[in-house]
């Protein structure tokens, strides 16, 4: 009986991993067919501009309050942290550069990325999943409207529009919260810390934060509608979009830094 | 009994249905269904619960993929056409669902306005609003218009419901349980809608259901689902004159206005 039971264990532990990397293929086939049916769809007309302004609305809103409180924190510890490394040196001088330099090129665009794929994809994911489970995306489908232009394609370009423009904003907040710091230990004034927070800082450091956030944010809509829009299994499935809304959201988002941050170095 | 008042046009079938069959992963729940609706017809289709009558008409009306069979709607084959011919004819067909699924986020007039607006773009506003206040009365609903749908009772939310279908004027209407859920009292209010509709749009109705009341009410002919296929078909007496030991618990065991 034991050895049926390890036999059988055996053939289930030799089929489960070839199960799930078939469809983690599967899968990575189903996200391409939603990406590609995306750009088939976002820009051609009739356009969903009242939706695509409420949503941009919606995804700024909810994480305006969070971003501002994370962003200031961030460049106040961030700087606090720094100070004793560089002070070894006799370098604090730098710091304001430092401060910036790090907040431009990677925290901002991370930081933001990361609350607002917390806060806005899992509930994209959430909402949506919870319109397929009470089936209002086939109600709008059999009514002769196309909800995935006014679903999907309206929250991907909200989250991609607005997604690099409280990135900005985290920046400016984050830059002030060091300076807060900078000017409690070192008396900067403010004049002279924007002057040396803006000094360090070139093209290519703007251009890489704006093109990342603008990744970061299609990154965070597709996935949480793709994640909402094909949930299945009632109210469970709901809560597996938006979990599932999130976590993918994130790993891919380290993947993208990742890969952006080695792009843009080859430019510097 | 309820008898349409339109005539109905036995010449003139509206929804023409050839061996369809549907399976999920090993379940076949349809196994060759054989089915004609004819223009004016109310036709009710009972079964048990999980015999595959919504996935009837959810098949007809292209949510779903059949695996075998021909489906013709209004002259069109919903297998062989293409996505944009399915969209225009959707729009000739209404689909009222079990829970109505109307638009969490949306008032009852954005709820109507939504279907409307995206499908007839030269449309005014005032004209949408004659429109959404037209089917509002129709349901006997006007009062609603500015209210959210978790504000509405379950009744409420069927009539909006049949109400954001008809905006379009549609030439057949599919009710998939439309009195589940609901009391007595309001599922006959109900019935007396379906019938309302029929009579005021001259819309041809396939009425899913397991509500012999509502059969009873609503329907010209029924047609009884059994094991994936269609086992009787007829007036309602005619269907539950019989001694099928799967019918006739059916009848016994509902109760009958």
């Amino acid at each position: 009986m034991d050895t049926e039971n390890s036999t059988a264990l055996q053939l289930k532990k030799k089929v489960k991993p070839r199960k799930r990397i078939i469809n983690f293929f599967l899968s990575l086939y189903d996200i391409n067919k939603f990406i590609i049916r995306f750009f088939k769809e976002a820009f051609v007309p009739p356009f969903e501009f009242k939706e695509i302004v409420r949503q941009c609305y919606e995804v700024g809103v909810r994480s305006f309050t969070l971003i501002s409180l994370t962003g200031f924190i961030v460049g106040l510890i961030f700087t606090k942290q720094s100070r004793p490394s560089l002070g070894q040196f006799g370098a604090t001088s730098w710091l304001p550069s430092l401060v910036s330099i790090a907040i431009m090129r990677a925290l901002a665009p991370l930081v933001t990325a990361l609350i607002a794929a917390g806060k806005v994809g899992s509930s994209i994911g959430a909402e949506l999943g919870s319109m397929r489970v009470t089936e209002q995306i086939d109600a709008m489908e059999v009514s002769g409207t196309k909800p995935f232009k006014f679903l999907v394609c309206t929250r991907v370009l909200a989250t991609t529009l607005t997604i690099p423009i409280l990135a900005t904003y985290t920046a400016l907040i984050a830059i002030l919260g060091g300076y807060v710091n900078v000017a409690t230990n070192e008396g900067t004034s403010y004049s002279t810390y924007m002057q040396q927070v803006f000094d360090p800082l070139t093209f290519v450091d703007f251009t890489a934060s704006l093109i990342k956030s603008i990744v970061f944010g299609f990154t965070i809509g597709i996935v949480g509608c793709y994640q909402g829009y094909n949930s299945t299994k009632g109210t469970e499935g709901v809560g597996k979009a938006a979990n599932g809304a999130v976590v993918t959201a994130m790993f891919l988002i380290f993947i993208e830094e990742i890969v952006i941050v080695q792009i843009s170095s080859w430019f510097r | 009994m309820h008898k349409a008042k339109a005539p109905i046009d036995y010449n003139n079938a509206v929804i023409t249905i050839k061996g369809l069959q549907k399976s999920f992963e090993e379940n076949e729940v349809l196994r060759g269904i054989d089915l004609e609706l004819y223009q004016g017809e109310n036709l009710v289709v009972l079964g048990r619960s999980g015999t595959g009558k919504s996935v009837l008409i959810k098949v007809i009306s292209g949510l779903l993929k059949a695996d075998n069979g021909q489906i013709k709607v209004l002259g069109q084959d919903i297998n062989a056409i293409t996505d944009k011919q399915l969209q225009e004819l959707r729009i000739r067909i209404g689909f009222s669902f079990q829970n109505s699924a109307l638009y969490d986020s949306m008032t009852v007039r954005k709820n109507l306005e939504f279907p409307l607006v995206r499908n007839r773009r030269n449309l005014t506003q005032k004209e949408v609003d004659k429109a959404v206040e037209t089917v509002l009365e129709a349901v006997g609903l006007s009062k609603t218009i500015n209210q959210m749908p978790s504000e509405l009772s379950g009744g409420q939310r069927k009539r909006i419901g049949i109400a954001r279908t008809l905006i379009l004027n549609p030439e057949i209407m599919l009710y998939d349980e439309p009195t589940a859920g609901l009391d007595p009292i309001t599922c006959i209010e109900i019935n007396e809608l379906i019938n309302e509709v029929q009579e005021r749009y001259h819309t041809s109705s396939i009425i899913i259901t397991h509500d012999l009341t509502c059969a009873k009410q609503t329907g010209d002919r029924i047609a009884m689902l059994l094991d994936g296929q269609f086992q009787r078909q007829g007036s309602f007496e005619e269907v539950f004159d019989t001694k099928d030991e799967r019918v006739k618990p059916f009848f016994d065991y509902n109760f009958i206005q």
